[in-house]
């Protein structure tokens, strides 16, 4: 059973005699990365501005236009309620967003299926610029009452971020296909 | 980049049926999503229970990565402490010798204040704390200031206890878990902090503008009476925030009142302590109560 599992989990992923890479590591390891992203900003130090991009958000969308398909259309549900839990904005608004952002982002795909580095790079930074403005709003609405300009550092420190996020999920993800060991 | 080629279902009937009920998933999480927005919206405390158990359970691996920037930052210090260390410790010692004088004075009169105190039957205004707690976490992405502090219910922690560092106020309670606590700083645009100026008393009320300085705005409106470099301490007025903390000194002014930087900026403050509510009620310094009110003599 587990045989059968883990080979049609491993279909996609190329596979040498007796070396394939690990079902469990392959799939789990994006999710457990934006995961991280979403702890990460809350962790070096207790900041006096809202200057931290939205990592957990900038690894999704590079996951998503690294390789399109690898999350579900629905994976923006979980990891942005993961997400709320540690963010600070009100809860909710992270499952709103990033459930919408990854049909807008199937959207543009179908729309606009010849991408290269600059095209990922703009599309990406409409959804970061909406994404950080839309949370704004959100939290003014449940009490806050900050003005937009506050978080005009914080979008362009993402966006000049969000090529190096994409880097490093590269790495990650040439590290989540290591190929082990397997009998038969 | 050629488009991925795995967009088309085929013939497989199971194919087609998965991705459509996966576009249904994802219309439904935004759909949920705005369900949840809407409860977190009409009562800010809703799904605390939630943000409790995620903040419990990542509060040791936050407490150890505090411990070691904490331990970073001290080797740093003294390090770069070497460079200057010869003029240092000659200015120290003047300023210990000086500081011996003041010490002697101080203490005279500190045992006057206290007989005085005692003649005029005062109580001491110094809250035993609730615990010592380190700052663990804060909402650095949001627009929210928000921090995470790696004590709860279980040592004594209640919702509304202000929290303060040496330096001064940092924040108060929000939510409670079972050994960490969410506080919401001073900075934060919600929070609104019943203040004095040090020196004469001026009252006024500190909110947050979310970027590490506080709007002071005072009671009595006219001419703009502050300085940059004044002083303001909490007042106490209302309860919550024990009267005399030091929270925040003018840095320019505006016209109904002034921008003022927060002396505790908690990214400086790493050591904070959990105070109980402060509840003005119980100050036996106010005169009590008249004993009985006009309707209460009409009952027989």
């Amino acid at each position: 059973m587990s045989q059968r599992l883990s080979r049609r989990l491993a279909q996609p992923i190329a596979r040498t005699i007796s070396r394939a890479p690990s079902p469990v590591v392959a799939y789990v390891a994006p999710w457990l990365a934006v995961m991280l992203g979403s702890v990460l900003p809350s962790l070096p130090y207790v900041g006096v501005t809202p200057m931290f991009p939205p990592l957990g958000f900038l690894v999704l969308l590079s996951w998503r236009q690294l390789r399109p398909g690898l999350m579900p259309v629905w994976a923006g549900f979980p990891l942005g309620l993961f997400d709320d839990l540690f963010s600070g904005q009100p809860f909710g608004s992270a499952i709103l967003l990033w459930s919408a952002t990854m049909l807008a982002l199937d959207i543009i795909e179908a729309r606009f299926p010849w991408r290269n580095f600059l095209v990922d790079w703009m599309v990406a930074s409409c959804m970061i610029v909406a994404c950080i403005l839309l949370q704004v709003l959100i939290a003014n609405h449940a009490g806050g009452a900050t003005p937009v300009v506050l978080v005009v550092p914080q979008i362009l420190l993402s966006v000049a971020v969000y090529p190096m996020v994409g880097r490093a999920v590269g790495r990650l993800d040439s590290w989540r296909l290591i190929r082990y060991r397997v009998i038969g | 980049m050629a488009p991925p080629g795995n967009r088309r279902t085929g013939y497989s009937r199971r194919a087609q049926y998965n991705t459509f009920f996966a576009y249904v998933a994802g219309v439904v999480g935004i759909l949920a999503g705005g369900f949840f927005l809407i409860g977190s919206i009409a009562s800010p405390a809703s799904y605390e229970g939630l943000r409790s158990l995620a903040s419990d359970a990542t509060a040791p691996v936050m407490r150890l990565v505090t411990g070691g920037r904490s331990a970073a930052s001290g080797a740093w210090n003294d390090v770069s402490g070497y460079a200057a260390s010869g003029a240092e410790v000659a200015r120290l010692r003047r300023e210990v010798q000086l500081a011996r004088v003041a010490a002697i004075q101080a203490q005279a009169q500190a045992d006057e204040n206290r007989r005085l105190k005692a003649l005029l039957q005062l109580h001491d205004e110094a809250p035993r704390p609730v615990t010592n707690a380190w700052l663990i976490a804060g909402s650095n992405s949001s627009t929210r200031r928000f921090a995470t502090i790696s004590a709860g219910r279980a040592q004594g922690v209640q919702p509304g206890m202000p929290v303060r560092s040496p330096i001064g106020l940092v924040g108060r309670v929000l939510e409670v878990g079972h050994h960490s606590a969410r506080i919401l700083l001073i900075t934060d645009t919600e929070s609104v902090v019943p203040v004095r100026r040090a020196s004469d008393g001026l009252p006024g009320f500190a909110t947050g503008r979310a970027d590490g300085t506080v709007q002071l705005r005072l009671i009595t409106l006219g001419v703009n009476p502050l300085r940059p470099g004044d002083t303001f301490v909490t007042s106490g007025s209302g309860g919550i925030y024990w009267p005399g903390t030091p929270i925040a000194v003018v840095s320019t002014l505006t016209r109904d009142g002034a921008i003022a930087h927060v002396l505790s900026a908690p990214a400086a403050s790493e050591m904070v302590v959990v105070q109980p509510a402060w509840q003005p009620t119980a100050d036996d310094s106010l005169p009590p109560p008249a004993n009985t009110t006009p309707a209460d003599k009409r009952k027989p």
